[in-house]
């Protein structure tokens, strides 16, 4: 049997609308990237993580145990599951699970974006514990009344803190903060920009030339939805990294397959693979710009290729 | 014989989200499409257009596969917004057979 689609979906909403997430975490685990940053709290300027890059760790976990319950008889009892997890946090458990290295690696890039737009002369703060999960997930499986009440508390919460311009970090944020809240939320006019955005309009030079060999995997969601394709490139172009573009990219960019991972993790896996073999033909290590994309495609490689996230290649070339 | 549902019809009617009248059947959307789905456009916005829900119900694991990617739409030259077609009809599922708003 398929994975339940409708069990699933129902674990993910009751989170939201219990826990105020699809996938709970603790604040400890929200916040750590930020230890020694020293960022101020809130701002009329803040960097919003939205959580995403936090949780891939916690979803790569989940995602091992999903793919062997698809086409197994135990997804007869994920109703069961979902009932349980009405009482007690399971994804709290998963957590538990989630390697301590791939945490490592996930906070280094969020610091790596932070440290970035300080050089960059940016004046930002950061929400710490009252930052909230987007909804992203949640709007894309048409779970709407769960999503308007959730984007409500994100909106109510930006508000409080005086916040005006959020800089986000991934593109399932962007396009949720940016595009969808505007028609779920009364009178949401805060600017949304995705760091990208903010370093490639800041103009910042590199400290470093750098001769890395780039396959450049463009995020559908940035490129079709949002228009970040050039903002990449611009500050790649500067570093003196070689960019390849692989035959589908920009407007035109081959989905990653994570959006199924939830749901259908094989068809999700064939996807990663398909993309993986276009961004190896056209040469050189993949740099991918949103962590769902990372995660998919370093699965599908198997380390055939190398596949990095790109505040990393920038981190080096910019000094930070 | 599929049921006609005035339920889902009057659903498509009262959107502003459902629009797939402009496609005409040109397939560009399933060539690009990485899932290779070819039932979207061109069969099954059609049925729910004529309000057969039986069709939709049959489709459930299709409509959820969808990436949203948005390939598609990028490349119709209608510009059927085929995405936001994909997350009405789970919105539509999702509170008529799942019980879930
Ligand atoms: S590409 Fe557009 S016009 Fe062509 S079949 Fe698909 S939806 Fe219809
Ligand atoms: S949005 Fe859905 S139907 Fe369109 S190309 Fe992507 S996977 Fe295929």
């Amino acid at each position: 049997m398929p994975l339940p689609t409708k069990d699933i979906l129902g674990i993910l909403a009751d989170n939201l609308n219990q826990r105020k997430s699809v996938l709970p975490i603790s604040n400890a685990a929200a916040t750590r990237w930020s230890k020694g940053l020293d960022l101020p709290k809130g701002g009329k300027t803040v960097l919003y993580t939205g959580h995403l890059y936090q949780l891939i760790p916690i979803i790569d976990a989940m995602s091992g145990q999903m793919s062997k319950f698809e086409n197994s008889p135990i997804t007869k009892y994920f109703g069961l599951g979902r009932n349980v997890n009405k009482f007690i946090n399971m994804t709290f458990f998963m957590g538990m699970m989630a390697s301590k290295d791939e945490q490592k690696d996930y906070d280094r890039m969020l610091r790596n974006i932070a440290l970035l737009l300080k050089k960059a002369n940016i004046d930002f703060g950061y929400l710490y514990g009252e930052e909230l999960y987007s909804g992203a997930l949640v709007y894309d499986e048409g779970v709407d009344g769960s999503f308007a009440k959730h984007a409500q508390r994100v909106a109510d919460m930006f508000k409080k803190n005086g916040v005006e311009k959020i800089i986000t970090v991934d593109p399932h944020t962007t396009h949720t903060l940016r595009t969808v809240f505007p028609e779920f939320v009364k009178g949401f006019d805060v600017e949304v920009k995705s760091y990208l955005e903010v370093l490639a309009e800041s103009g910042m030079e590199p400290d470093t030339q750098i001769t890395d060999e780039l396959s450049i995997h463009d995020s559908c969601v940035y490129a079709r939805h949002e228009n970040v394709v050039d903002q990449p490139r611009q500050l790649l172009a500067k570093t003196g990294a070689k960019l390849n573009e692989p035959r589908l990219c920009g407007k035109n960019t081959h989905c990653c397959g994570g959006p199924l991972e939830s749901l259908f993790p094989s068809e999700s896996h064939r996807i990663a693979g398909n993309r993986t073999e276009q961004l190896k033909e056209s040469g050189g290590n993949v740099a991918t710009m949103c962590p769902i994309c990372l995660v998919s495609l370093r699965k599908a490689a198997k380390g055939s290729v190398k596949v990095n996230d790109l505040s990393d290649t920038l981190a080096r070339a910019y000094g930070v | 014989m599929s049921r006609v549902s005035s339920k889902l019809a009057s659903a498509v009617k009262c959107s502003d989200t459902f629009n797939a009248d402009a496609c005409m059947h040109c397939g560009v959307c399933t060539a690009v499409c990485p899932m290779g789905i070819e039932m979207l456009p061109r069969k099954l916005f059609r049925y729910v257009q004529v309000g057969l829900e039986d069709k939709v119900r049959e489709n459930i694991s299709t409509i959820y596969q969808c990436l949203l990617c948005g390939m598609c739409a990028e490349n119709c030259p209608a510009e059927v917004n085929i995405a936001d077609n994909v997350r009405f009809l789970r919105k539509y599922i999702n509170e008529n057979e799942f019980n879930l708003s």
